[in-house]
């Protein structure tokens, strides 16, 4: 075999395993963006009970509250890592509001996650501890959550 | 013949002179705030009613830079870019060495101390609504903050809207500081309808304005485009928000809309100044939206 053909042997053999490769990161990058907004929407769903109660178009009820914002915490603690690869921001893909600048150098996005992070626990210790301490963490959470979303999600068009 | 000639010169001048008249800048009596004393304390809730950091606050937008007020956000618009000035407390390039009557002259009147019109990109046409004690306290409380030397950078504006003067007639035909929805009120919607038709400046981007970027008060709240040309500003008047008074309020406190989604663009920045304030003026701007005649967009 001359020297020529073994690097178009080798050059092809990698062409035929690299397109499968590539397939299977497109597909593990679509999962995370579909993971990430599923966590979102949960978080909202459990928020739904919190908020409703703090807005009083729910009747408080501490049970309920605490059961929520525990839900809350316990999604918290999911691994970011695999729902937020390189790869998955709005230039890249199609289907999410992610902007580039999450994965950028200088990003704070770590600091953002942390302050959520403090901002849950703290709903998680005040939600079933009354309703006006319910109310009460309400400010934080939203802010947290806001800090990250107007830092680093485009705009709806 | 020569008296045509003259006639024409004569109605040139009166022209001249009427248009001179017309676009003179117009200030406040001297004496408007005489024995008003002013509350600092208060004044930091007019100052975040107002959403002053909003944009005078660094374009970086650190947010422990909040009230390093050196200006330098660039708004692009139709008729130039503008950039947000210094208004710290320095003398030479803030309001340090400014009188309170020159400082209600600029929000009440749009006018600088040395006498020329403001741009409205300045949203004085709704600060013209501030009561006299609110610009007092407003006053004391801007004396508080830090001072920058970092000098303001010059608008970028182009013929003929570089001609300030010309301010003046669009003050004539589009400023009017008296309230946009007249109706009968309760004392909660009245409070709602000074903080939004007020130092709350919400019609300055909820509003759809003409093509003198004059505010369209038949659509009052009724949407717009944004100004930043990305996507539009909505509409909140009854016709097209649907949301409670508990919904819009806690909005303004939390940032989270019915769907527990966050506030999102410019109102993300709005959110974090109406946070600050009391309950009861959010409530009141509530109380306000759900009263503003409903507008209904094609």
């Amino acid at each position: 075999m001359s020297v020529l053909s073994k690097f178009a042997s080798i050059a092809l053999s990698a062409a035929v395993i690299a397109t499968p490769v590539v397939a299977q990161d497109q597909k593990a990058l679509e999962a995370a963006v579909k993971a990430r907004q599923a966590q979102m929407t949960l978080y909202a769903f459990n928020l739904g009970l919190l908020g409703g109660m703090a807005k009083g178009q729910i009747e408080y009820d501490a049970d309920k509250a605490q059961a929520a914002a525990s839900g809350m915490a316990a999604l918290a603690t999911l691994d970011a890592s695999r729902m937020w690869l390189p790869g998955t921001d709005n230039e890249a893909m199609e289907n999410t509001r992610a902007l580039p600048a999450i994965w950028a150098e200088g990003s704070d996005v770590g600091a953002k996650a942390e302050a959520f992070g403090a901002a849950v626990t703290a709903m998680d210790a005040a939600a079933g501890q009354g309703l006006e301490s319910l109310q009460a963490a309400m400010g934080g959470l939203g802010g947290a959550c806001g800090s990250c979303h107007k830092a680093y999600r485009a705009p709806k068009n | 013949m020569r008296k045509v000639i003259r006639g024409f010169l004569g109605l040139g001048l009166i022209c001249a002179a009427a248009g001179l008249w017309i676009t003179a800048p117009r200030t406040i009596d001297a004496d408007t705030l005489d024995g008003l004393v002013g509350n600092a304390e208060h004044g930091a809730q007019v100052f975040w009613t107002g959403g002053c950091a909003s944009c005078h606050a660094p374009p970086t937008g650190e947010t422990d830079e909040v009230m390093l007020l050196t200006g330098g956000k660039a708004f692009v618009t139709d008729f130039g870019t503008f950039f947000a000035p210094n208004i710290t407390s320095d003398p030479n390039h803030g309001l340090g060495s400014w009188s309170l009557t020159e400082f209600a002259n600029a929000m009440l009147a749009g006018v600088s101390p040395s006498g020329k019109h403001y741009y409205p990109a300045f949203p004085y046409t709704s600060y013209a609504r501030l009561n006299d004690q609110d610009i007092v306290d407003l006053w004391a409380f801007m004396r508080t903050l830090p001072p920058s030397d970092q000098a303001s950078k010059p608008h970028d504006v182009s013929f003929p809207f570089s001609i300030r003067r010309g301010l003046g007639l669009w003050k004539q035909l589009f400023a009017h500081p008296e309230s946009v929805v007249s109706a009968d009120l309760t004392p909660d919607q009245q409070r709602g309808r000074y903080l939004v038709e007020g130092p709350g400046h919400c019609g300055e981007c909820h509003s759809p304005r003409n093509v003198l970027g004059g505010i369209d008060y038949a659509r009052w709240l009724a949407g717009a485009p944004n100004p930043s040309g990305q996507g539009t500003i909505p509409n909140i008047t009854p016709g097209a928000l649907d949301w409670s008074e508990s919904d819009i309020a806690e909005y303004l406190s939390s940032g989270f809309t019915p769907e527990y989604d966050s506030a999102g663009g410019e109102m993300a920045e709005v959110v974090e100044n109406t946070a600050r304030l009391p309950q009861s003026d959010r409530d009141a701007i509530a109380a306000y939206l759900k009263a503003v005649p409903a507008v209904t967009n094609k």
